[in-house]
């Protein structure tokens, strides 16, 4: 008995001791930039592809240029499973070990983020998630939210549908519904196309998917059947969308009217519907394929080398490539830091100058290996966004392909709610006035 | 009839609280239908809408109404399916089994995991469909083994509270082996190889389209023998009348001489076999994620509604919870913005329950102090 209790007790100690081992060495000899994941749980399915995306172009930096500007990126994943309260812990371990940019990762987590960082003045990338308020970089200098906001989204949405109808003065009488997660994120388009079908006499019908019933939406459904709705938006994530794709068939939903945000364009949500489900829509930022030299370098430096966690198949795929944007964005940040400061390892205050003076060109872009990936997006000491254009994708029924012009979101529409928003924000939340000054490219 | 019975049995005759509130109901639905018809209820009332509309409509459009009612039925079906997992092992077992939801996505994992496990060396089609079916039922088989060995064996005795528990540890426990086994990335579940039937069947009736799925009749059919094949097992046959000895009494059972590790076991595997076929269900009609774990708390209200150990309770309970969280949603759930699903299934079992604690057909439990 003695023998056993002593041996478990070296096999406690010897654990406890491995665990020390892997706790990474506090040291700021590297770039250490704390990204939330979740890859379990009901978003995973959402969750996997896009973090599989960001990690592997940070690797790919780190093989092939060893980091930026020769500084090791030390890229940490914080596995929450898309729940607020564990953002919050994630957040604050990254905050601990010294973390210069934080990525969120969900709407709930950026808005729970949103008073720490400007507290503890950490920049925050919510790529085209997240409040759109913050959008305003006059009330929020500490948020990024290129290259568009859920606002944006929207309204390209209202003139996807006109361009279908043959103009906006055709939109009067027509009903568009909105389903979506209900959730901050899934809520988000709702002031947008409120006040746009306001403007243009449509008429906006919501519905709203529990969490808990993301795949249990026939009721739904049936309510978009009786309300005879022309467009459908989709603002779903994770297990929800795979599962709306299939409703959509199995109600004789139109599929060329189903259109997803981005986050709903996931090769695996279009997948699940299959044959039926040829036609769906999403909004895309980005292009899905690997024919870029920025994923062929992905797949020489990290994915033939089995330092990847993503299939090979699944390399290219919408959601990693829109990852790997993501992950385009922070390198460019921090980029832009080092060159301001002159730093190698550059202060939270630097890489929010980089953010803002993040500005993607043509030429640019082909010097990152993005020819053709996506378009050039600029933000700015006010414009924490760019509200850059974005397109609509089709799933041919194996890939998403290109079925749009690159659409401006409805600026004039848009940007006065950010502003007006933002507003609202600072005077219920007791704000402070920024006093960060604005930072210049050179 | 002769008048003086009548006479007598009119005498006999106590509103109980039960006929109190019909009475209740029936003349408020009677002053509705008086209101509306004479326009003292007007159109753009909140009264309108929520007591008259969503009658008008179901009288208006037959055809949504039997689409909703269809609808319902087949959830019902399944979460009487569900909730007949929970049943047994809480007869069996004395435990409330919060792993149900993940054993659901387990089993729809294993099945779907091993059929693609059976590609990469070359078999394909039905056949590995069938064999990868059999793998499940066996890991099905050698989970409720294991819970037996590991979890109640050394549990026998201990307050149920404790055993409750053991089941959230089994939870975590299979959430992470499923993952660490098949990652966390959605699966389409094979429906085809298993001639699951696709398509719908389009029925212009009550003047308009009544679509129903074939998906669905097939989930129906397959699920209604499901239960019908164990409510006749555990009715029937010696081990079911062991299963309901040792549901009244683990001591006394063991006393004549039935074993209650062999109960366990075949009760955890005859659940695992309904969740499945819960699983390719619901698999079948969304993706096999870890998000089907919720769909099995879907069976917490049928289990309030229908108690805890009733096989007929979770049947009639599955149906009335499936269909009322339909028509709830589908008429009235507009009105407060959507939605209502999740909780709907919830306030429809306690107003049940405020009738009949013990649940429709749970056993009155007298404890005397």
């Amino acid at each position: 008995m003695r023998v056993q209790t002593f041996g478990k007790g070296v096999a406690l100690a010897a654990l406890l001791a491995a665990t020390a081992a892997t706790v990474p060495a506090f040291a700021q000899d590297s770039l250490y930039i704390a990204n939330n994941s979740y890859r379990t749980g009901p978003f995973a399915g959402s969750g996997i592809p896009i973090g599989d995306g960001m990690r592997d172009y940070m690797t790919m930096l780190n093989e092939r240029d060893g980091g930026i500007g020769g500084v090791k990126i030390n890229f940490e994943e914080c596995e929450t499973g898309y729940d607020t309260k564990k953002s919050i812990e994630c957040y604050e371990q990254g905050k601990a070990k010294g973390m210069i940019l934080y990525s969120p990762w969900s709407t709930g987590a950026t808005l729970a983020a949103i008073p720490r960082a400007h507290v503890d003045k950490i920049p925050i990338l919510s790529m085209a998630y997240g409040l759109s308020a913050s959008a305003d970089g006059n009330t929020f200098p500490w948020v990024f939210i290129p290259p568009v906001t859920y606002w944006d989204g929207a309204s390209v949405m209202v003139k996807y549908m006109a361009s279908r109808e043959g103009g906006l003065d055709k939109l009067k009488g027509k009903t568009l519904g909105l389903i979506h997660l209900d959730a901050p994120f899934g809520k988000e388009p709702i002031p947008v196309l409120e006040s746009l079908a306001k403007k243009y006499g449509f008429t906006v019908k919501l519905y709203p998917v529990g969490a808990a019933d993301m795949q249990n939406q026939s009721a739904v459904w049936l309510n978009i059947r009786r309300d005879r709705v022309d467009y459908l938006y989709n603002q779903g994530w994770g297990a929800m969308n795979p599962t709306a794709v299939k409703e959509a068939v199995r109600n004789n939903f139109p599929m060329d009217k189903l259109v997803g945000v981005w986050w709903a364009g996931g090769d695996d949500d279009a997948r699940a519907g299959g044959p039926q489900a040829k036609g769906y829509r999403s909004l895309n930022l980005q292009m899905a394929g690997t024919d870029f030299p920025v994923i062929k370098d992905i797949q020489k430096y990290v994915v033939e080398k089995g330092k990847s966690l993503s299939p090979k198949d699944k390399v290219g795929e919408n959601l990693y490539n829109r990852g790997v944007l993501n992950s385009v964005l922070i390198a460019e940040a921090i980029a832009n830091a080092q060159k301001i400061s002159g730093k190698k390892i550059p202060t939270t205050e630097d890489v929010r100058k980089g953010m803002e003076t993040i500005n993607l060109t043509e030429a640019r872009l082909k010097a990152l290996g993005l020819e053709g990936f996506t378009i050039p997006m600029k933000v700015s000491c006010s414009d924490h966004s760019g509200h850059t254009k974005v397109y609509v994708a089709e799933w041919d029924g194996a890939k998403w392909i290109k079925s749009s012009d690159w659409l401006e979101p409805i600026r004039d529409e848009v940007r006065p709610l950010i502003e007006e928003s933002a507003k609202d924000y600072a005077e219920k939340n007791a704000w402070p006035k920024r006093t960060e000054a604005c930072a210049s490219s050179s | 009839m002769s008048d003086v019975s009548l006479k007598s049995e009119l005498a006999a005759f106590r509103m109980t609280p039960g006929l109190w509130t019909i009475a209740g109901v029936a003349g408020f639905a009677l002053l509705l239908v008086i209101g509306s018809l004479t326009g003292a209820i007007g159109k753009d009332t909140f009264a309108y809408r929520v007591f008259i509309d969503p009658f008008a409509q179901m009288v208006e459009m037959p055809d949504l109404f039997a689409q909703t009612l269809w609808e319902g039925l087949v959830g019902g079906v399944l979460y009487a399916l569900i909730a007949l997992g929970f049943v047994l092992i809480f007869k069996a077992s004395g435990v409330f089994n919060f792993a149900q939801g993940i054993m659901v996505v387990f089993a729809a994992l294993t099945l779907v995991g091993a059929y693609e496990k059976l590609g990469t060396i070359g078999i394909r089609g039905e056949a590995a469909a069938f064999i990868a079916l059999g793998v499940a039922l066996a890991v099905m088989l050698a989970l409720a083994y294991a819970v037996e060995r590991v979890v109640l064996r050394p549990l026998v005795n201990q307050p149920d509270i404790i055993l409750f528990m053991a089941t959230f540890g089994l939870t975590y426990l299979l959430i992470g082996l499923g993952e660490a086994i098949f990652g966390g990335n959605p699966k389409v579940m094979i429906a085809d190889q298993l001639y699951l039937p696709r398509g719908a069947i389009d029925l212009n009736i009550l003047g308009g389209r009544v679509t129903i799925q074939k998906l669905d009749i097939a989930a129906a059919v397959i699920a209604s023998a499901m239960i019908a094949i164990l409510a006749l097992f555990f009715q029937y046959t010696r081990i079911g009348r062991a299963l309901r000895a040792v549901a009244d009494s683990h001591k006394a059972a063991l006393s004549v001489g039935i074993s209650l590790n062999q109960i366990w076991i075949i009760v955890w595997f005859a659940a695992g076999v309904v969740e499945l076929v819960t699983g390719i269900m619901w698999g079948a009609r969304s993706d096999v994620s870890f998000g089907l774990q919720t769909i099995a708390l879907k069976a917490l209200p049928v289990l309030i509604l229908g108690g805890f150990t009733s096989i007929p309770g979770a049947i009639v309970g599955g149906l009335i919870i499936g269909v009322g969280e339909k028509i709830g949603e589908f008429y009235w759930g507009p009105l407060v913005g959507g939605a209502i699903e999740s909780w709907l299934a919830y306030i429809i079992a306690l107003i049940f329950l405020l009738f009949r604690p013990q649940g429709l057909f749970g056993d009155k439990i007298i404890e005397r102090i």
